[in-house]
């Protein structure tokens, strides 16, 4: 049986949500590929005039587009953003950033999920990017999101799964698919967040820092799918004292 | 008068905002505007007329996470 997972009625095959910040426009249709990834992020700006390039003509047919709320500092804002990214036309989706913390780019639970509400109803796939606490998570499925984006980490910093604790308790406790998005570095530290079963990774700092963006969104891809694959088959137990032999006990050539 | 994503630009009042995204290369296909704070939907840029002290936003997608 194939193994999808669902946003709001659009079902999904890949588990890695790309971003798209911080390199060139011309890497964006290999990291997509490479990456396999069905969705990818994006942010709202005033438009340059002009012949510039537009990133919607880098993105390969067929992706789903994120908008993001990135700039908002309170619902009002995310609220203003959503339906303005909306406007351009490509699709309902958005992931709601707000904050105000501009050190540490820590998301206000509170305004986000004020602005689930709002924009939920107004019909969009609401997918807020927030601090891994349960009620506030219980709060954004209340509001209608129709998923969780916990931070592994601040935005940016590739430290991984800072939060691990907190996201296993929001996997274990919220029916909506959780995503860890924010923070993660590695693949392995994605493969890791899928082990625990979260139901899709985002990252865009891991490949955008990385030596060869192309062939992190690759490597990426594969932790993805292991981590995914090792969750399905049910990871070993551990043993918190002693050992176990995994060769036979027995018929040693000195018996 | 129109101020236009901060900018104040002159020769435009009177016009559509059909020609005043034309006339500063903005691109209808990828942007969405704002006049006044309110949203204009895409089929009617040609219908808006444009009047002395209007404050646009346009905005497009970029890469972002």
């Amino acid at each position: 049986m194939k193994d999808t997972w669902k946003l709001g009625n659009h079902e999904f095959t890949s588990r890695f949500i790309l971003g798209s910040g911080k390199y060139s426009l011309d890497l964006i249709k290999a990291a997509v590929e490479n990456a396999g990834a069905q969705i990818i992020t994006l942010a709202l700006r005033r438009a340059a005039t002009g012949n510039v390039a537009n990133i919607l003509d880098y993105i390969p047919k067929g992706v789903t587009l994120l908008p993001n709320t990135s700039g908002a500092r309170n619902a009002e804002e995310a609220v203003r953003i959503a339906r303005l990214a909306r406007e351009v036309g490509c699709g309902d989706f958005i992931k709601i950033e707000c904050i105000r913390d501009s050190k540490y780019l820590l998301p206000d639970n509170y305004e986000t999920a004020k602005a689930t509400e709002i924009l939920a109803k107004e019909g969009f796939v609401v997918m807020p990017y927030m601090y891994p606490d349960l009620n506030a998570a219980r709060d954004m499925v209340n509001a209608g999101a129709a998923c969780v984006m916990p931070l592994g980490a601040p935005i940016g910093t590739n430290k991984g799964l800072a939060t691990k604790e907190f996201i296993k308790i929001l996997i274990e406790e919220i029916d909506l698919p959780v995503i860890v998005d924010a923070g993660i570095g590695k693949p392995s530290q994605a493969c890791e967040a899928m082990e625990m079963g979260a139901a899709a990774v985002m990252a865009n700092t891991a490949i955008a820092t990385a030596g060869d963006v192309p062939a992190m969104a690759e490597a990426f891809r594969y932790a993805i799918a292991a981590g995914r694959a090792a969750y399905l088959a049910g990871t070993g137990r551990v043993l918190e004292t002693g050992a176990a032999a995994s060769s036979p006990l027995t018929g040693f050539l000195a018996d | 008068m129109i101020k236009v994503n901060g900018e104040n630009r002159d020769g435009f009042a009177g016009k559509t905002l059909s020609e005043l995204l034309c006339g500063l290369g903005y691109k209808e296909l990828y942007i969405a505007v704002e006049l006044n704070g309110d949203i204009v939907k895409k089929d009617s840029y040609g219908a808006v007329i444009l009047k002395d002290g209007d404050c646009l936003e346009v905005v497009s997608f970029v890469g972002g996470g």
